[in-house]
């Protein structure tokens, strides 16, 4: 079997957090943004993360390109340990994965031409490109993202939201990456445009053959994009199945509610819909719950579910959830 | 007789890089018990709408028209005659609930001043009349958490908190201007499914200000889209969904990727939201439009009566956009 272009194994993130008013010698507490999360991602896919804020989406794709340090578990890039790499080795893996922010604007030096800002992967990480090089390839990528080419010397506030999202695109390809991790690219934009941007997504995919980890919180815009999604809670992963098993035959109870939650821009459809209310908010990532995170506010929660943390349970190949209870039902329906 | 009763209200900012004209011509009525959404992108004009209303513009803003609140003219009035109407029969509440309490005092204090200062209450009767509010926005364990400060609840009871607060006076018509576009989206279900609630238990009119379809199919009984400043078409959500009669109604709705639709490519509007500050001689959604022609670019087009209940502002026939 080929190796897959990224394997997360049990994928650790642990922060200090210092309460408030402690003593210098007051040890931290340890807070779990990130607790075991594993996933696979084949070449030309689309993994989808989907979760609250809060359920640890974005410090997964931040673990993978290393800006916050992992305390745990393996990053495998086509089958190399990212967390063992050496400084060398990691700056060409940083070369080979790029990422795309929520706020198109605030990701932009307000102080820096668009030209220049496109080009700055490609000067730090080949200053030996000659500068016709640049300028060709600048230009082609503007293009290629549908930004006219004579706005190179524009600033970043002369634009757009969604054109600063292009622009913020642009420099995420210039390097010819193999990865794009596209952090909620779309929830700062308006409705129209958003759709714009997620067709420039799908379409730069096909034709480059990226691979993109793809983190909102909107699941109707995940779905849409992503062959796999990945659904989270408080740092762990409640169910992973491909983008329609999921969203039909959700198996876990968080994604089941998830799914209701979304409203359907139909009326016709919004009336006939079921829309049991989940209750309460997220816990606190300081002090989880015990056993399964979600059981505090999970509707077919038992008492068992305080006990130990839930192991995977699998439902068909490709499709995991993490509740014993509801697979143990969906088990006992096919049989 | 009409609730709220906007006639050709007009709203002008002056600023640094000239006048920004950021509504035109918006009319429409609001009823007793009635729920209506105003939809529209950033720049549309769907919150200095409402704003301009209930005289909350931004000191270089300027409105005109009418605005009649149950039959008296309101536009423009003194803000201390303002300050009643808005105290005891409309309330507002906002997008970002940390933004518009006090963080500086307790939730109680906050609240509890409402009711002394409009409705005369004693602290103590007021007291007992917020931890009831606070009951009907489910807050658990009301009584104990009145006396918290804001920053130490969640978002969502943030967001609950603002109407309960809102709702101390009883107010006959509620605004609310992107209630939930802060939140997640299960506790954006929550919110919603307690708004309608409110509205069935105290039969309140509501204006929902949104730029979201998904919660207005569920929550709103009339649309109202908004483009540039100037009103695209409005009617019975149903309608409006079911059949649009604008091309920009037509193009949002199909922008939008939904749960049960499966699509390869998402139908999108080309172009980008209008900058507010050039302005436009004709149909401000003319540039984005794929049926735009020579009349659109010079002549804005008027607010027609398609029906009893529906409006639109085209000068495309309705059989050419659907």
């Amino acid at each position: 079997m080929s190796q897959p272009l990224l394997k997360v194994e049990d994928l650790q993130v642990t922060f200090d957090v210092r309460p408030r008013g402690a003593w210098p010698w007051t040890p931290s507490n340890q807070l779990h943004a990130v607790g075991g999360v594993s996933f696979e991602l084949e070449k030309g896919e689309t993994l989808g993360i989907v979760g609250e804020s809060g359920s640890g989406k974005s410090t997964v794709a931040r673990a993978i390109i290393n800006t916050v340090p992992a305390s745990g578990g393996r990053v495998l890039w086509k089958g190399e340990d990212l967390l063992q790499m050496g400084k060398t080795a990691r700056r060409q893996h940083r070369q080979a994965a790029q990422m795309v922010f929520q706020d198109p604007l605030a990701a932009l030096n307000p102080r820096m031409k668009v030209g220049e800002i496109i080009a700055e992967p490609l000067i730090t990480h080949a200053p030996d490109t000659p500068k016709a090089e640049i300028k060709r390839r600048v230009g082609e990528l503007m293009e290629r993202v549908g930004l006219l080419p004579n706005l190179i010397n524009r600033y970043p506030h002369e634009f757009s939201g969604g054109q600063c999202q292009r622009i913020g695109i642009a420099r995420a390809l210039i390097l010819n990456p193999e990865l794009v991790i596209c952090d909620e690219p779309v929830s700062a934009l308006d409705v129209s445009v958003q759709a714009q941007v997620i067709n420039l997504l799908s379409e730069l995919q096909r034709d480059l053959g990226l691979s993109l980890i793809f983190i909102a919180h909107d699941l109707s815009v995940v779905k849409h994009i992503s062959d796999n999604i990945l659904v989270m809670y408080l740092g762990r992963v409640m169910e992973t199945a491909d983008a329609d098993t999921l969203i039909d035959n959700p198996i876990h109870p968080y994604t089941r509610s998830l799914v209701q939650a979304v409203p359907i821009p139909d009326p016709e459809v919004e009336l006939h819909r079921e829309h049991p209310v989940l209750e309460g908010d997220l816990p606190s990532p300081l002090s989880p719950p015990s056993g399964c995170v979600f059981r505090t506010r999970c509707p077919v929660a038992q008492a068992s579910c305080a006990g130990d943390r839930p192991v995977m349970q699998q439902i068909a190949p490709g499709h995991v959830s993490y509740c014993p209870i509801t697979a143990q039902e969906r088990a006992n329906e096919t049989a | 007789m009409a609730l709220l009763d906007i006639q050709d209200l007009a709203v002008r900012f002056q600023t640094n890089d000239g006048t920004v004209s950021a509504v035109n011509g918006v009319t429409f009525k609001v009823y007793e018990g009635d729920t209506l959404a105003i939809v529209g992108e950033s720049g549309s004009g769907k919150s200095q709408t409402a704003f301009a209303a209930i005289g909350l513009l931004a000191r270089n803003g300027h409105a005109t028209g009418s605005v009649k609140w149950d039959g008296q003219e309101i536009l423009n009035l003194p803000e201390a005659k303002l300050n009643k109407i808005r105290s005891s029969e409309i309330a507002m509440i906002f997008q970002d609930p940390m933004t518009s309490l006090n963080p500086f005092m307790k939730v109680s204090d906050q609240m509890e001043e409402v009711l002394t200062l409009h409705r005369g209450m004693s602290r103590k009767q007021a007291r007992a009349e917020c931890v009831r509010m606070l009951d009907a926005v489910r807050i658990p364990d009301a009584a104990a958490r009145i006396t918290m400060y804001p920053h130490e609840f969640s978002g969502g009871m943030r967001q609950r908190i603002m109407i309960a607060m809102s709702l101390l006076c009883r107010p006959r018509l509620l605004i609310a201007d992107e209630p939930t576009t802060a939140l997640d989206v299960t506790v954006q279900a929550q919110i919603m499914d307690l708004l309608r609630d409110i509205k069935d238990e105290f039969n309140t009119a509501m204006i929902l200000i949104t730029h979201d379809l998904g919660i207005v199919a569920g929550a709103c009984e009339r649309t109202m889209v908004m483009y540039g400043g100037r009103i695209m078409e409005r009617g019975p959500t149903s309608e409006i969904f079911a059949s649009p009669t604008h091309p920009y109604t037509r193009g949002l709705l199909d922008a939008v990727p939904r749960l049960d639709r499966k699509e390869d490519v998402l139908p999108t509007i080309p172009g980008e939201p209008p900058d507010m500050l050039r302005g436009f001689g004709g149909c401000p959604f003319q540039p984005r439009c794929p049926l735009a022609d020579d009349l659109c670019k010079t002549q804005p087009p008027a607010l027609e009566r398609i029906s009893d209940v529906r409006v639109r502002a085209c000068h495309r026939s309705p059989e050419e956009v659907a």
